[in-house]
């Protein structure tokens, strides 16, 4: 008989069960990704920083299981600095994706990691590289990723367009977020972002009880839309 | 777990999830669990891949078709992905079923071009040794357990004679005059066969691009996972050409009077 | 030679006591023994040249190359023994695929030249192996534009304009000293290229020699390829016109 199999986390593995993204504009990226990590339903951390830095001015969002991805990032990071020592430059982006790819796709069968990788170079400028599940490599001028990104892919190719500032990119890429965070029960908590361009890295920080509001009206049509409170001025009808 | 092409990128098991919804990994598996569960390296299967890719022969050389589409399960991931690529300067490769896969072997054949080249002895790989090559290299793989997880044809036109062939995940390997992967081996392959069959030698390159576009339309109306933006790819003697994304021209106004499903008639 | 009969310079792996390594420098000795070889770099691409000595009649033309491509986008001349030249150049291709395989990008000459230069060395080192007995120069367009780098037999790689190494390469020098190199175009740099070849070889009035020419820049796409049959013959009438007129 078959089953379902879940079991592609090691037992008890904590899951990233997330959302992330990463967004190309004029002179930089926006990265960003919720804050939740859980085992099975269990929020194990609800501040977690999905935005890892592997290099200057490269940055990787994680997905999968934290201790791939944190391995992962952390043998990319070594790799980065080696190839900076010896060739006295800063990595290029596609470098780094390059790295993140060979390490997944060549352990495909035992990694559960999805990464978006982005970040700006001197080459080519702001870049966003999408490494899913199996190991591949896509340049996207945005990407989103997570078990949450599933729920805003409609809302991503509605809204998006070519040749926005920092602040329109920002905007998209929180309330992306904040949509995906509300529909995911696997994501959660605060918004991190960071914007990358060639001057630096800036963070920025949503807190939890202040993330953008979208329709949450009444999901019952026929429901009351407030409790009827009985007038104490009005008596009872005598019963006769 | 199944080595039939027309299964890859779909729900391994209908009655559980009929419209491949689930996240791939958490996708049903024909594996029974045990107690070295964790211990077994499992074959892989296909996670972001790409539906069928087709060929036919004609008069000048050979033409290819497929879509831009990169699926992840039943979610159109990527849209804008090459499926065919050139391999030196007398050879396309179109490529189906895991993406990752298929640009591990664009990989591997990069550098064998670049080998060839450095060699600087005049001689240049064709259609046919690359497709040999490819075969040794699936059938090898197949053979360690750890196929590569596509079905690949190779065109191509070098010395004059044109050159059709396709490989697989098991190593296998077949010629003809027309070729199809995954779903269009079953939708557009006798298509292509009745419109081509015999007048490999008389049809001209206009009359190749008609029949492609046909079977490019059919396929996009019947596989849930196909685009309707495509490329098509052209070797002739003049070389490789891979052209830019086109859109197919579909038809939907016939269905503007349909009522109901039988009888009903408003 | 004051090094002869001293016992320092049995072994690369002895210093003489004012601190030379004499195997390193006999190295440098089967080097100016060899044909000429040069690199010009210039606005838009780089150009090399080889002057083949040819030592029999017997042999088929266009064999025994010095002239090697290491990857797309470039390419390697050397002076010295053509066996030493296949194993540096094997081991440079082998370091341009490692790079790709892992980078998935082409390499900078830069990374290329730098893992020579480590690899060369070490051949310094140990009695038990023979330094290189060649002079590589290595030319490519990558990401930064046209580059041009000499490695020597002790492993040491400098950066240049122009290069020359081999028999003629005083002279070759001066010659490359005279020409705007940064201001030239790659199709004016092979006709001076082929100029200077001649030049060298009838100043030393050696044996046959063949003219081997392959150049990388716009005009070949930032590929490395021997130079056009068409541009060559050009190249080499206009250097056999120089050479004559030279001599009034």
């Amino acid at each position: 008989m078959d089953r379902i199999d879940f079991q592609q986390l090691k037992s008890g593995e904590v899951n990233l069960g997330t959302s992330i993204m990463a967004v190309q504009f004029s002179n930089g990226v926006v990265i960003g990704a919720d804050s939740r990590t859980t085992t099975g339903s269990y929020i194990a951390n609800r501040v977690t920083d999905k935005l890892t830095h592997v290099h200057d001015r490269v940055y990787c969002c994680r997905s999968g299981s934290a201790a791939d991805t944190q391995a992962i990032a952390d043998i990319v990071h070594y790799y980065l600095q080696m190839a900076t020592q010896t060739t006295g430059e800063r990595p290029s982006v596609h470098t780094a994706a390059s790295v993140f790819q060979k390490l997944c796709y060549e352990n495909k069968d035992g990694l559960s990691a999805g990464i978006i990788v982005a970040g700006w170079d001197k080459e080519v400028g702001p870049s966003v590289y999408n490494i899913p599940l199996g190991g591949g490599l896509f340049r996207q001028p945005w990407a989103i990723g997570g078990s949450g990104s599933t729920y805003v892919y409609g809302y991503c190719d509605a809204t998006y367009q070519d040749g926005w500032g920092r602040d329109q990119t920002v905007e998209f890429v929180k309330n992306t977020l904040a949509l995906a965070m509300a529909r995911d029960g696997s994501s959660g908590g605060t918004i991190r972002m960071c914007v990358i361009t060639e001057e630096g890295v800036e963070r920025l920080f949503i807190p939890g009880n202040e993330l953008p509001q979208f329709w949450s009206g009444s999901e019952v049509l026929a429901a009351p839309k407030t409790k009827v409170v009985l007038d104490p001025q009005v008596a009872p009808m005598v019963v006769e | 777990m199944d080595h039939f092409p027309l299964n890859w990128g779909r729900p391994r098991n209908d009655a559980i999830d009929s419209y491949a919804t689930f996240p791939i990994q958490q996708r049903p598996t024909h594996v029974p669990k045990d107690v070295f569960a964790a211990g077994i390296q499992h074959t892989q299967q296909p996670i972001v891949t790409g539906t069928s890719v087709l060929a036919i022969k004609f008069k000048d050389g050979v033409m290819m078709a497929a879509d831009n589409l990169a699926s992840y399960g039943s979610l159109a991931r990527f849209r804008d992905i090459q499926r065919l690529v050139p391999v030196g300067e007398h050879t396309v490769l179109g490529a189906g079923g895991d993406m990752s896969d298929f640009q591990y072997i664009q990989g591997i054949l990069d550098d064998l071009m670049i080998d060839e080249f450095a060699a600087g002895d005049g001689n240049t790989l064709g259609p046919a040794e690359v497709h040999n090559y490819l075969s040794e290299l699936m059938y090898a793989r197949r053979s360690k357990m750890n196929p590569l997880w596509n079905s690949l044809l190779v065109g191509g036109f070098k010395d004059g004679k044109r050159f059709l062939a396709y490989v697989d995940l098991l190593g296998t390997t077949y010629s003809a005059s027309t070729l199809a992967t995954g779903y269009g081996a079953h939708i557009a392959q006798p298509l292509l066969r009745s419109a081509v069959e015999g007048k490999e030698d008389t049809l001209t390159e206009d009359e190749a691009r008609k029949i492609i576009e046909q079977s490019m339309t059919v396929l996009f109306y019947r596989d849930a996972r196909s685009l309707d933006k495509y490329q098509i790819a052209t070797v002739t003697a003049k070389g490789v050409h891979i052209s830019d994304s086109r859109k197919l021209e579909t038809s939907w106004s016939f269905a503007e009077g349909i009522r109901g499903y039988g009888a009903q008639t408003q | 030679m004051t090094s002869i009969g001293t016992g320092y310079d049995l072994s690369a792996s002895t210093y003489s006591p004012d601190g030379r390594i004499f195997q390193v420098e006999y190295a440098n000795k089967a080097v100016e023994n060899s044909g000429t070889a040069i690199g010009l770099k210039v606005k838009d691409g780089v150009v090399l040249a080889v002057e083949k000595l040819v030592h029999s009649k017997l042999l088929v033309p266009g064999a025994n190359r010095r002239i090697q491509t290491v990857d797309r986008h470039i390419g390697l001349a050397t002076a010295g023994l053509p066996a030493d030249a296949r194993t540096v150049g094997n081991r440079a291709r082998d370091e341009a695929s490692s790079h790709r395989d892992f980078y998935r990008a082409p390499p900078t000459l830069k990374t290329i030249v730098d893992r020579i230069g480590q690899f060369v060395q070490v051949y310094t080192l140990y009695s038990s192996v023979r330094p290189f007995g060649i002079s590589t120069i290595m030319g490519a367009v990558d990401k930064d534009g046209p580059s041009l780098y000499v490695i020597e037999p002790s492993g040491v790689f400098y950066g240049y304009h122009g290069a020359a190494v081999g028999k003629g390469r005083q002279l070759a020098k001066t010659e490359l000293e005279k020409l705007k190199l940064s201001e030239l175009t790659a199709r004016e740099a092979v006709i001076e290229a082929a100029r200077i070849i001649y030049l060298v070889h009838e100043d030393a009035k050696e044996k046959q020699f063949e003219l081997e020419m392959s150049w990388i820049g716009s005009e070949t796409n930032g590929v490395h390829v021997p130079v056009p049959q068409d541009l060559f013959d050009e190249a080499e009438s206009k250097a056999k016109e120089a050479l004559v007129s030279g001599f009034e």
